[in-house]
C-alpha cells in the first residue's frame, strides 16, 4: 500500500487542520452522555441486558443518515480484531474502554467520521463530535441533533432536577464534555504555562495531556475541558470553555512573538534541527517524534519552515501510533521495531510532500 | 535498568505491587508500559474513581459524624431498589448502578454533586423534548393541585372543583399517551 492511499483512509476531517485557530487549536470535541432509565448502567447490567440496547440501535439507525452527517454505520467491538479496535481509539473515535470490554459493545459511526456514538461504554449511549480547529458551537450543534433523534427512540433517564443521569456522579446534569485540543508550544518554552494552568483549574475547567487524565502532554498538546455539568446549560458551559481558550490562544501568539523578537536564531536552529531529524532518522520513540513534530508544526505556524503542510503534526500523531504502524506494516510489530517503522513513516510522509511540491511546480 | 518487557530501552515507570504481603516489582519502559496499560482493562478509570470514591465516602463520613454522635453504631446502608447497588458500594466504585439509584440516595447527593459540581446541585440545561412535554404537564398539575388546596381553605369550592377536572383532564392526557407508547 502506498503511504498515500492508506493516509485517505487514515486521516479523520478533524486531522485535517482546518476550521478557525487551527494553527493553535487542533480539534473540538463534544461527548453527550445518555442513559435509559429502564435499564441498569453497562457496569451492573447483564450481558442480555446490554445486548438488547445495541440490537435496539442496530435496528434503528445504522443506514439511516441525517442531512448533517451523513449516512451512520453500526459496528460491533467483537467483530473487530485487535488492531481495527485500537485504530479506533487512536482516531479518537471510541475510548480504550470500549475497546477492551468489547462484548456486546458497538459503535455508531458517521460517514464523515465527525460523530460517533458508543454504545454501552460507561453510560448506554455517549454521542461524541469531533471536529477540526476550534468549532464547539458546531459540535455542539451537531451533537444535538444526534441526540434528539435518539430520544425519539429511546426513553432517556432525566430528572427534572438532576437532569440527565448517568452512571458517574462527575457527568450528571447535561452529560456534557466540551474539550479542546490545543498546541501550545511556545508558551511552553518560555515557561508561561505553568503559571497560567493553576487559573485554568481555578476555573472550573480541567487541563491533560492528550491521552488523557494523568498523561503528560506529549507534542505540547494540551487538552482543555469544562469538569462541572451540574448548574450551567450547555451554551454557558461552551462558552466558558471558549472565553478561556480564546484567551490561551492569544498568550501563545504573543509568546510565539516573543520568541521571534528575542531568540530567532536559536528557535530557528531547533526548529529545523528537529526537521532535520525527522527527515533523516531511522527509529524514534513516540515521545520524540511527538516533540520534533511539534517543532516542526511550530515552525510551519511561524512562516520558519516553508514547504510542510501544517497537518502533518495531526496526522503523524496519529499515524505514528502502534495501532496505524501495525496496519501500515500489514504484521504485528515489536517496540523497536515499532520505533524503526515510525521513522520511515515520518519520512516517507515528509518525502511525500517534497514530491506534491515537485508536483505543483511542474504544473502537472 | 533495562525495561523488564523489551529489554531494551531504559526504564523509567517503577511499580510495587503487595497481594496478600507478597511484594512484585515491575520495571518498564514509557512504551511497554503504555501497551501494559492498553491491556489492563479500566487501568485509566482506576485513579478517577479511586479519587472520586474518596470524596463520595466523605460526604458518607460527615453525615454519619453529624448524626452518630450519640449511637456509635453504623447507620444502616442505603440500597437502591431496582438494581441492588448499595450506598457504600457506590461510595466504592464511584458509579451509579441504574438511574433509580439517583432516587433512593437522594438524601445523600447534594453534599456530593456539591463538591464536584462547584457548588452546583440542580439541572439548568437541556430538557428532551419527548419527556420534557410530559413534564410540563407534570409540571402544570403540581400548579394546579396547589392551587386546588388554597380555594378548598378558602372555601371557593365551585372554583376548587374545576380545578379539580383540570388536573383529571391533564392526568387523562397523560395515561392516554402513555397507554399509546406502550
Amino acid at each position: 500500500m502506498t503511504l498515500k492511499s492508506f493516509m485517505n483512509d487514515a486521516i479523520s476531517p478533524w486531522m485535517k487542520n482546518e476550521g478557525p485557530e487551527a494553527d493553535i487549536v487542533i480539534s473540538s470535541r463534544i461527548r453527550l452522555a445518555r442513559n435509559l432509565g429502564s435499564v441498569p448502567f453497562p457496569i451492573i447490567a447483564s450481558g442480555e441486558q446490554l445486548k438488547g440496547i445495541t440490537n435496539q440501535v442496530e435496528k434503528n439507525f445504522p443506514g439511516s443518515s441525517k442531512e448533517k452527517f451523513g449516512k451512520l454505520s453500526f459496528l460491533q467491538m467483537s467483530d473487530l480484531n485487535d488492531n481495527e479496535k485500537r485504530i479506533l481509539v487512536e482516531k479518537h473515535l471510541v475510548s480504550p474502554n470500549l475497546m477492551n470490554k468489547s462484548e456486546n459493545r458497538a459503535v455508531l459511526l458517521s460517514e464523515n467520521e465527525s460523530l460517533s456514538v458508543m454504545v454501552n461504554e460507561e453510560d448506554h449511549f455517549r454521542i461524541q463530535c469531533l471536529f477540526s480547529g476550534f468549532q464547539l458551537e458546531e459540535g455542539l450543534a451537531y451533537a444535538n441533533v444526534m441526540d434528539d433523534w435518539m430520544e425519539e427512540k429511546f426513553d432517556f433517564a432525566f430528572d427534572e432536577r438532576r437532569g440527565y443521569l448517568t452512571s458517574c456522579p462527575t457527568n450528571v446534569g447535561t452529560g456534557l464534555r466540551s474539550s479542546v485540543m490545543m498546541h501550545l508550544p511556545a508558551l511552553v518554552m518560555t515557561k508561561q504555562l505553568n503559571r497560567i494552568l493553576p487559573a485554568i483549574n481555578q476555573l472550573g475547567l480541567v487541563v491533560r495531556g492528550i491521552y488523557g487524565e494523568g498523561s503528560e502532554a506529549l507534542g505540547n498538546l494540551y487538552q482543555i475541558s469544562n469538569q462541572t455539568t451540574l448548574g450551567a446549560s450547555e451554551q454557558d458551559i461552551v462558552k466558558d470553555l471558549r472565553s478561556v481558550v480564546s484567551q490561551l490562544i492569544e498568550h501563545e501568539r504573543a509568546a510565539r512573538e516573543q520568541l521571534w523578537n528575542q531568540s530567532q536564531n536559536k528557535l530557528e536552529d531547533r526548529l529545523f534541527r528537529s526537521y532535520g531529524i525527522l527527515s533523516y532518522s531511522r527509529s524514534m520513540e513516540s515521545k520524540e517524534a511527538m516533540q520534533r513534530l511539534s517543532d516542526v508544526r511550530l515552525g510551519i505556524d511561524m512562516g520558519i519552515i516553508e514547504d510542510v503542510k501544517g497537518s502533518i503534526l495531526n496526522e503523524l500523531m496519529v499515524m505514528t501510533q502502534p495501532g496505524f504502524l501495525q496496519q501500515y506494516a500489514g504484521e504485528s510489530l515489536k517496540p523497536e521495531q515499532r520505533d524503526q517503522r515510525r521513522a520511515s513513516l515520518i519520512r516517507e510522509r515528509l518525502k511525500l510532500e517534497e514530491q506534491e511540491e515537485d508536483h505543483d511546480g511542474g504544473g502537472e | 535498568m533495562l525495561c523488564q518487557e523489551c529489554q531494551e530501552r531504559e526504564a523509567s515507570l517503577h511499580f510495587t505491587k503487595i497481594i496478600n504481603g507478597e511484594k512484585t516489582e515491575f520495571h518498564f519502559c514509557e512504551i511497554c508500559a503504555k501497551d501494559k496499560g492498553e491491556n489492563l482493562s479500566g487501568g485509566n478509570n482506576f485513579s478517577i474513581h479511586k479519587l472520586l470514591s474518596g470524596l463520595l465516602d466523605t460526604g458518607q463520613a460527615l453525615s454519619s459524624q453529624k448524626s452518630g454522635r450519640k449511637t456509635q453504631q453504623p447507620k444502616p446502608d442505603i440500597r437502591c431498589e431496582t438494581c441492588g447497588m448499595t450506598y457504600k458500594k457506590f461510595t466504592e466504585i464511584g458509579r451509579f448502578g441504574c438511574a433509580d439509584c439517583y432516587t433512593h440516595f437522594d438524601a445523600k447527593l447534594d453534599p456530593v454533586f456539591r463538591r464536584i459540581h462547584g457548588g452546583n446541585t440542580v439541572h439548568a440545561g437541556k430538557i428532551p423534548k419527548r419527556k420534557g412535554e410530559d413534564m410540563h404537564v407534570y409540571r402544570e398539575i403540581e400548579n394546579l393541585k396547589t392551587e386546588m388546596q388554597k380555594q378548598i381553605a378558602e372555601e371557593e369550592f365551585e372554583q376548587a372543583a374545576e380545578t379539580r377536572d383540570k388536573i383529571r383532564g391533564l392526568e387523562d392526557s397523560l395515561k392516554k399517551k402513555g397507554g399509546d407508547a406502550s
